[in-house]
């Protein structure tokens, strides 16, 4: 049975051995300042687009609204640190609590609604919570909220997405997962078989929500200033973009495709009168040669060298 | 016979109103505890109405279905399937991306009992039950002459290998009582007994009773105990195969007026 077990321990070494090289070389100097930054967005960004694709590639649910949610987390988390002196890990569930219950009160009504009607409805609703927040003089409204002290750092964000992508990970390999999996695939024929596919939309967009608040909350503490216009829709685009080019229902797909896209911004930084023109076209050229996005439905796992080598570790013997 | 026992399914008074259309009129039937019944009739009769009437994806205009005694109008159709009623479809709706063994697994999903945090944290019940899943699944797809597809995307199957995996999932929900809408459309004759064969020896195995759809005559006089025959949403008439066959009211259905003459 526990070859399985095996298989997640091999990845955590995994995960420590990146961790430790990373910070090795952040310790060393030898990435700067605006890379570290870099990689902290990199991980910030796997946790967002790993809990948005949860929504939209597992469950099939059309989300725009994701930069909404991660807006209360950030808020709610800076609130917390800042006006009450709370640690940074209360701060962060406090963050994910409230994001996942406004997800499971927005979730209810609107997750009635299907395909591109889900699509304009989330979007209406992350412009909402972004309007709201900027008219709450309390957190210093269109003006942003300032002297947030720099909490964050990578080994906060790194061991916060290693546990999000464990979370995620079993979660989808579950009784419960695959009946996320089995609405995008076909409503009718799920209900069906036994899904109460009202429960399951609203918990997949519950616990999507839930992490994009922890991701606020990260990304708060990295900045002295947090302001509404951090959350627009346009940064929801670009999670949505991140997963869409990754695969939708792929959580390797997600992590590269925060990384790429994350990545190309930064190298692009330079040069910002042809940003925006490669990144379009890159996209362009994904979406028309591969249209599933890079991993499509397929895990880093799933490849045949790869698994082979996981399974000599876990030691079975696979069919 | 039908009097001493209780009925597992009951319709009353069942009408379907769209609109104007009068989809299902008056429709009363029962069905027995362990019976294989067929519904037929010509296109457009109804029958695909009153399953989706039977397993909750229409509520009925007016009338009563109860399942055991227990009425599940109004019920949801994942509730309904709960309950112990799963189905096929006439137009085939597997989760055409997924694995064959995938497919039958999340037809377990109202039998798992693990909950969210042992889902997260792989504790528990996790191990052990997932793993009864698998190989409850593994055998099912052995059932049905699946197992060396397992693990192929269930669209890529050939089409009558996609209408027995349709099978297998609903059995894998654990129904007491199986609806089957056109098992073998779309199947050539040596499939079709192969099918009926399969249906027989399924029912005996697992306990089941079923209602069945079709308009293969063969399929549906082969091994039908009863027989309701549809027209225009009412019952014109009822009985075994071979009093179904003799019937004018059905004949008349069938073939016209002219061929009863």
């Amino acid at each position: 049975m526990n070859s399985v077990r095996k298989r997640d321990l091999t990845m955590l070494i995994f995960g420590l051995v990146v961790y430790a090289a990373i910070q090795g070389m952040i310790s060393g100097g030898v990435i700067g300042s605006f890379w570290q930054l870099n990689i902290i967005l990199i991980c910030v960004n796997v946790i967002m687009s790993v809990s948005l694709n949860l929504i939209n590639g597992y469950t099939g649910q059309f989300s725009l609204g994701h930069a909404g949610f991660m807006a209360v987390g950030a808020y709610v988390g800076v609130v917390a640190t800042v006006n009450f002196h709370l640690p940074l890990i209360v701060a962060l569930l406090l963050g994910a609590l409230c994001a996942g219950t406004l997800g499971f009160l927005i979730g209810l009504p609107t997750l009635r609604l299907r395909g591109d009607y889900l699509a304009i409805a989330t979007l209406g609703l992350g412009e909402i919570i972004r309007i709201v927040i900027m008219n709450i003089e309390y957190v210093g409204g269109a003006a942003g909220f300032k002297g947030i002290p720099h909490l964050t750092n990578f080994t906060w964000v790194f061991f916060v997405m290693l546990f999000t992508l464990f979370f995620v990970k079993n979660f989808v390999n579950s009784s419960h997962g695959r009946a996320c999996i089995s609405i995008r695939e076909n409503e009718i024929a799920a209900e069906a078989m036994g899904v109460n596919t009202t429960k399951y939309k609203v918990m997949a967009f519950t616990i999507g929500a839930a992490f994009a608040g922890i991701a606020g909350g990260l990304f708060a503490h990295q900045f002295y200033l947090i302001s509404p216009n951090s959350f627009t829709f346009l940064s929801s685009f670009n999670y949505l973009i991140m997963v869409v080019l990754g695969g939708m229902g792929s959580i390797t797909g997600s992590i590269a495709g925060a990384f790429v896209v994350t990545f190309i911004s930064a190298a692009l930084a330079s040069f910002p009168e042809a940003r925006m023109i490669i990144y379009a076209l890159a996209l362009i050229l994904l979406m028309f040669y591969r249209p599933q996005g890079l991993f499509g439905y397929m895990e880093v796992t799933n490849f045949a060298p790869i698994k082979k080598v996981l399974d000599k570790i876990s030691g079975t013997k696979e069919n | 016979m039908a009097e001493n026992k209780k009925p597992l399914l009951k319709a009353e008074d069942v009408s379907e109103v769209f609109g104007g259309l009068k989809a299902v009129a008056d429709f009363n039937f029962y069905i027995n505890k362990g019976e294989l019944i067929g519904l037929i009739g010509p296109n457009g009769a109804g029958k695909t109405t009153i399953f989706n009437l039977i397993t909750g994806v229409y509520i009925p205009t007016t009338g009563e279905i109860s399942l055991d005694g227990k009425s599940i109008v109004g019920l949801k159709p994942y509730q309904i399937t709960q309950l112990g009623i799963a189905r096929t479809f006439q137009n085939i709706r597997l989760f055409s991306e997924l694995s064959v063994l995938d497919n039958v697994k999340i037809a377990y999903h109202c039998h798992v009992k693990y909950g969210l945090l042992e889902t997260v944290m792989r504790m528990g019940r996790y191990f052990g039950e997932e793993n009864e899943i698998e190989q409850e699944s593994l055998k099912l797809l052995k059932i049905f002459k699946l197992d060396e597809h397992a693990y192929e995307i269930a669209k890529n199957l050939p089409y009558g290998a996609q209408r027995r995996l349709e099978i297998a999932r609903a059995l894998a929900a654990k129904p007491k009582l199986l609806l089957l809408d056109e098992p073998a459309a779309g199947m050539n004759p040596q499939e079709t007994h192969e099918l009926m064969e399969m249906i027989r020896w399924i029912r005996k195995q697992f306990g089941l009773t079923v209602l069945l759809i079709e308009h293969d005559m063969s399929l549906v006089m082969g091994i039908c105990e009863r027989i309701y025959v549809l027209e225009y949403g009412m019952i014109i008439a009822e009985g075994t195969p071979s009093e179904i066959q003799n019937n004018p009211e059905v004949i008349r259905a069938y073939l016209g007026t002219e061929a009863v003459n």
